[in-house]
């Protein structure tokens, strides 16, 4: 049991430094992006990684109280990315 | 005992996998060098990588929690809208004209991306900017 748990331990640290760097790299293709597109799919994936990042939250702290707040970042995220690419396309977002 | 200490097991290999999917995803979004190779990256972070997170939550909430999988709705609900938003990502790109041209369409015909109403036409020729 404890060996077990030493190693989850480890592997949700692991988990954390990855996935944070991966938001790190996403945040650089926001910030080099060429063009419009390549922002907003970097947007979409800082999203996907912030929900992994509170999942890994919820599983360190053995909660789950951090559920609701992953998916409502989720259905938010969807919406944002569809507006901003509404946005590039039409020119607006509700015609 | 043995069942809780399987468990941890699981949790730990859905923890590994997610974040080494996570950790591929993100590479390919920095090292990739088109934005259309790009598009296609960070679809393992949202499927496998957040996937396999989730499945660990779930696990671990199973054996040392009361149960909990309503994690699964965060899945479903990113299986669904990962395809939709990487779709308007395309059409962005071809809007941009960030990407090859789509091949020639039969006379009369357009792809459905250019054809913009006629009140929007200010907006139909995007600012060509290259890097």
């Amino acid at each position: 049991m404890t060996l077990a748990t030493e190693m989850m331990d480890y592997a949700l640290i692991l988990a954390f430094v990855i996935v944070g760097l991966c938001q790190l790299m996403a945040m650089i293709r926001v910030v080099i992006g060429p063009d419009t597109g390549d922002r907003i799919l970097a947007l979409d994936t800082m999203v996907v990684n912030a929900i992994g990042l509170i999942v890994l939250m919820g599983l360190s702290q053995g909660t789950r109280i951090y559920f609701e707040v992953s998916l409502i970042i989720a259905m938010l995220g969807f919406v944002s990315t569809v507006a901003y690419a509404r946005f590039v396309l039409r020119g607006d977002i509700i015609e | 005992m043995t069942y809780e200490i399987i468990a941890i097991y699981a949790v730990i290999f859905c923890l590994v996998v997610g974040s080494i999917f996570t950790l591929v995803g993100a590479i390919g979004l920095l090292k990739f060098n088109d934005s259309m190779t790009r598009l296609h990256a960070p679809t393992k972070v949202g499927t496998v990588g957040v996937g396999a997170l989730l499945l660990a939550s779930v696990i671990y909430n199973g054996v040392f929690n009361e149960g909990a999988i309503q994690e699964l709705l965060i899945m479903g609900f990113l299986f669904v809208t990962a395809p939709i938003s990487a779709n308007f990502i395309a059409k962005v790109n071809m809007h941009r004209r960030a990407c090859d041209a789509p091949p020639e369409l039969p006379e009369g015909e357009q792809w459905a991306t250019f054809d913009v109403p006629a009140t929007d036409a200010d907006i139909s020729d995007p600012v060509i900017e290259k890097a």
